[in-house]
């Protein structure tokens, strides 16, 4: 073993040589495993917490230093940005009711910055260069200091260019001063990501010029042969013709795929296998966190219920799924329990279903479950595109049939509830039924709008149409207490997701942030509905800094509240505000590619 | 556990700091890092202000918070081939290009644009044209370009050179086709245009045929640039390219061309032939 070193002493370098060093102390570690395998099955501490661990901070100042250093994963090598060395960077543990001071010294070449994702703190102390502050100059030590005024499972990021894609994440638990309402044994953060050696510069600049860069899963000459068995030849070549007619793609489900990530789990490829261990019977608390700048992931335990017990750190009514999807800056925990002494495998594959992360549950280190294989690319829909009416294509038959019996269970519960008077239990869905797109199109800038947009918080989203799987909606997303603030929203404004995909173009209503850099203004302790119309065929998980969005998801007042919400392709979805954080907030698309292209505002709350 | 060894080796997962699975590990790393317990330090309470008082507009002199003006500059050299001899009269092995590209942002953009061409079924022997053109992105799909062209071409074994003014239309048409069109105004006031369409069909994610169609027009007659009144010529051309790389694909190909009326007079009196198959074999590009 090398002698200890310290980072923060050799500037601008940390890293392959640490980064190497840390792997050396694992693989060293990997060949004594049978020694200590036994110390892992201690008993746990009543009060369960991940096991300490190499990279967790805590208390109430804490040092992050940003280098960088070349780095190589799958045989990609690259340039990583990371915190303290380390991808992702250390977990920040903290505890509600504390303050907390953090220097963050920038040894990078440019700019950089730390947000704290989902966290509620004075606006400038979020991290966010040109909105909350000037970023954190090359050499320089910026002090942010906030105290902690919530608990959950949140992140911390990069908000400086492509810094985020490189590494430059970690996780950050503040723990309740109440007892949690659920019990567990254990608890082990999943976090998602995942490695390039291209750059975000480098990626954007090749979508700019050609959308399909990244897409090896476009429909081809084999494809439509297969679709042409199974729909005849007619139907099939209708429905090809169609989308070209509309000079759309509908397998773009990812602009950037696996064809250059390699899709990670607590910075391990699939091949490295993170583990983490249980007894059988025992109640495994996993925090979910996708830290990952541009992928969707969809997750499952084979052989385990996942019972979702918090959505962004905020507790849920419990909720038993066997699948999840994750959007970018999302985060659920959620409790298993598995009996069984053996090996089972965490499997994220991602949205368009070029790759996965994988992990695995295990009673002891090297231990490996079987991996599932990979479902099928899913297809857009006519659904996708807001058109109504339409039902060209063999898939949009089904996806309309199942649209449409959720819709009957939807309806239903709420005539049963609304005969029973006022119920805190539901509320009614703002955009239940289709609502037609206004006469303004938003410009060159914008591809397509959605001619019919409606709420899809029921739906689970494209690529689950052939699972019998249970899978997390929107709709099942309760709060486990109400909060507080239930008046009625005052004020509504309605913001249109926008783009063009063979342009690259992303913004909100049909204008780029630089084109439109007038904040959206709001009083301080307005309550305020913000609706999002998608009219582009992708999903957006939508990010508000500084403070919540309470999902208007039909449940009365047990809304959950968010800081990331996903808004599907041609869905109507409005979240309420209570706007009680003066100051200037970033609110944008956290696929990264899609903000740096424009899709950001900055929300202002006036005194 | 040999191989477990390994991963953990080569893959440098250490640093992805597995959460949970060892304690041991925290040991075994020791130093590099600064953490925040363990420190005797009095921390100073927030002042109050820092608590409520925001910064409420972003100052002067603040970096943007997103780079969505990047200009770019982007290159296509969609047609670069050889075109070997094919026997029968006039035609000889020589080569052509057909590239283009733009230097701006989202909407507005510095076109170029070049095609060089010889013993063509349109152009005896050889033609070079050039365009400078600036392009505004309009109407959802298409980018309106107005400029210039300067063309040289050879005429009874001398150079004959001209400039003329463009106004274009490019973009994709309904069904996926790339389409251009430009219409020209030479320094004499002859006016002539021309129209292509290309579609890439994917066969395969890599093996991707390229249809092309092109064809020219002119008001006028312009005998030193073998151009007749009406209809000037038709291509069809098919390249089978196979993208190594998303940005390099070499190709082979067939072009059927052939000139009408007056130019294939013209044509055939320079010595050219003005209807032509030919085979085709190049390298498409882009960066």
């Amino acid at each position: 073993m090398q002698p200890p070193k310290k980072v923060q002493d050799k500037t601008n370098s940390i890293s392959r040589r640490v980064l190497m060093k840390r792997a050396g102390a694992l693989g060293l570690l990997a060949g004594l495993q049978p020694l200590f395998a036994s110390c892992a099955n201690h008993p746990l501490p009543p009060a369960a917490r991940p096991s300490p661990d190499i990279s967790t901070l805590s208390g109430e100042l804490i040092e992050l230093v940003i280098s960088e250093g070349s780095f190589a994963l799958d045989r990609k090598n690259g340039v990583a940005v990371s915190i303290n060395g380390t991808i992702p960077g250390p977990l920040i543990r903290l505890k509600e009711g504390q303050d907390v001071i953090l220097n963050v010294t920038n040894h990078l070449k440019e700019v950089s910055s730390i947000h704290w994702h989902g966290i509620l703190l004075p606006s400038h102390m979020d991290g966010v260069p040109g909105v909350s502050f000037n970023g954190i100059e090359p050499g320089t030590t910026f002090t942010y200091r906030f105290p902690i005024k919530q608990s959950g499972t949140y992140w911390y990021h990069s908000h400086s260019g492509g810094q985020e894609l490189q590494g430059m994440y970690g996780a950050m638990i503040l723990d309740p001063i109440e007892p949690e309402p659920f019990r567990y044994d254990r608890d082990h953060i999943v976090m998602l990501s995942e490695w390039s050696d291209e750059s975000a510069e480098v990626m954007l600049d090749n979508l700019k010029k050609f959308s399909g860069y990244y897409n090896f899963q476009k429909r081809d000459a084999q494809e439509f042969r297969s679709d042409a068995a199974r729909w005849g030849f007619w139907p099939a070549l209708k429905n090809y013709m169609m989308w070209d007619e509309m000079r759309m793609d509908p397998t773009d489900f990812a602009d950037v795929t696996g064809s250059t990530f390699t899709f990670l789990m607590n910075g391990l490829p699939p091949a490295g296998n993170w583990t983490g261990l249980f007894r059988p019977g025992e109640r495994v608390r996993l925090r979910f966190i996708n830290a990952a700048a541009m992928t969707f992931y969809d997750v499952r335990i084979p052989g385990l219920t996942l019972r979702v017990v918090q959505a962004d750190g905020q507790n849920i009514q419990p909720v038993a799924v066997e699948e999840f999807r994750l959007g970018p800056a999302e985060t659920y925990d959620i409790i298993v329990q598995p009996t069984e002494d053996r090996a089972y495998t965490i499997f994220a594959e991602t949205m368009d279903r070029s790759g996965y992360a994988r992990g695995t549950l295990a009673t002891q280190p090297g231990m490996e479950g079987q991996v599932p294989e990979r479902r099928a690319r899913p297809l857009r829909t006519m659904e996708d595109m807001g058109m109504m009416g339409h039902s060209n294509g063999h898939n949009d038959h089904t996806v309309m049939r199942s649209g449409t019996n959720h819709h009957d269970t939807m309806h239903g519960q709420g005539m049963q509830h609304g005969q029973e008077g006022a119920d805190r239990d539901r509320s009614p869905i703002l955009g239940a039924m289709p609502v037609k797109h206004g006469p303004d199109h938003h410009g060159t800038g914008n591809q397509t709008v959605a001619e019919y947009a409606q709420n899809r918080m029921h739906e689970p989203g494209r690529g689950f149409e052939q699972s019998s799987r249970r899978v997390l909606v929107y709709t099942d997303l309760k709060s486990l207490v109400p909060y507080q603030d239930q008046r009625a929203p005052e004020r509504e404004i309605e913001l249109h997701l926008t783009g063009h995909m063979q342009r690259y173009m992303w913004s909100f209503d049909g204008k780029k942030y630089s084109d439109a850099p007038e904040p959206i203004r709001v009083r301080d302790g307005e309550r305020l509905r913000l609706t999002f119309v998608n009219d582009t065929m992708m999903e957006h998980p939508l990010h508000l800094h500084g403070m919540w969005m309470y999902l208007e998801n039909g449940s009365g007042a047990y809304l959950p509240r968010k800081h990331t919400v996903v808004v599907k392709p041609a869905e109507r979805l409005s979240v309420v505000i209570s706007a009680d954080a003066p100051g200037s907030w970033a609110f944008h698309c956290h696929l990264l590619l899609h903000m740096e292209a424009g899709m950001f505002r900055v929300v202002q709350v006036l005194i | 556990m040999v191989l477990w060894t390994c991963w953990a080796t080569t893959v440098i997962c250490a640093l992805s700091a597995s959460i949970g699975v060892t304690n041991t590990l925290a040991e075994s790393v020791p130093g590099d890092r600064v953490t925040g317990t363990g420190r005797s330090l009095t921390v100073v309470p927030l002042p109050e202000r820092a608590r409520t008082l925001a910064n409420l507009v972003p100052q002067q002199g603040w970096p943007n918070p997103v780079n969505d003006q990047e200009h770019r500059l982007f290159t296509l050299i969609d047609v670069l081939e050889y075109r070997p001899r094919t026997g029968g009269s006039g035609s000889n092995s020589d080569y052509r290009w057909d590239l283009e590209g733009w230097y701006g942002g989202d909407y507005n953009r510095l076109w170029f644009k070049s095609e060089g061409q010889q013993d063509t079924a349109f152009k005896a022997d050889y033609d070079v044209d050039f365009q400078l053109l600036y392009g505004r992105f309009l109407w959802k799909h298409y980018d309106l370009q107005v400029g210039g062209r300067m063309e040289t071409q050879s005429f009874r074994g001398g150079n004959v050179t001209r400039g003329l003014g463009v106004i274009g239309l490019q973009g994709i048409v309904p069904y996926n086709y790339e389409f251009e069109s430009s219409l020209f105004i030479d320094q004499s006031g002859a006016i002539s245009a021309r129209l292509s369409y290309t579609k890439d069909f994917l066969l395969t994610q890599r093996l991707i045929l390229q249809g092309r169609f092109q064809t020219n027009m002119a008001i006028q007659r312009v005998e030193e640039f073998t151009t007749g009144s009406g209809l000037n010529n038709l291509e069809f051309g098919a390249r089978l390219r196979y993208e190594i790389h998303r940005k390099f694909a070499p190709y082979i190909g067939l072009s059927f061309e052939r000139s009408f009326g007056e130019t294939a007079t013209l044509v055939r009196r320079q010595g050219g032939d003005p209807s032509q198959i030919r085979f085709v074999v190049g390298v498409r590009m882009w960066y």
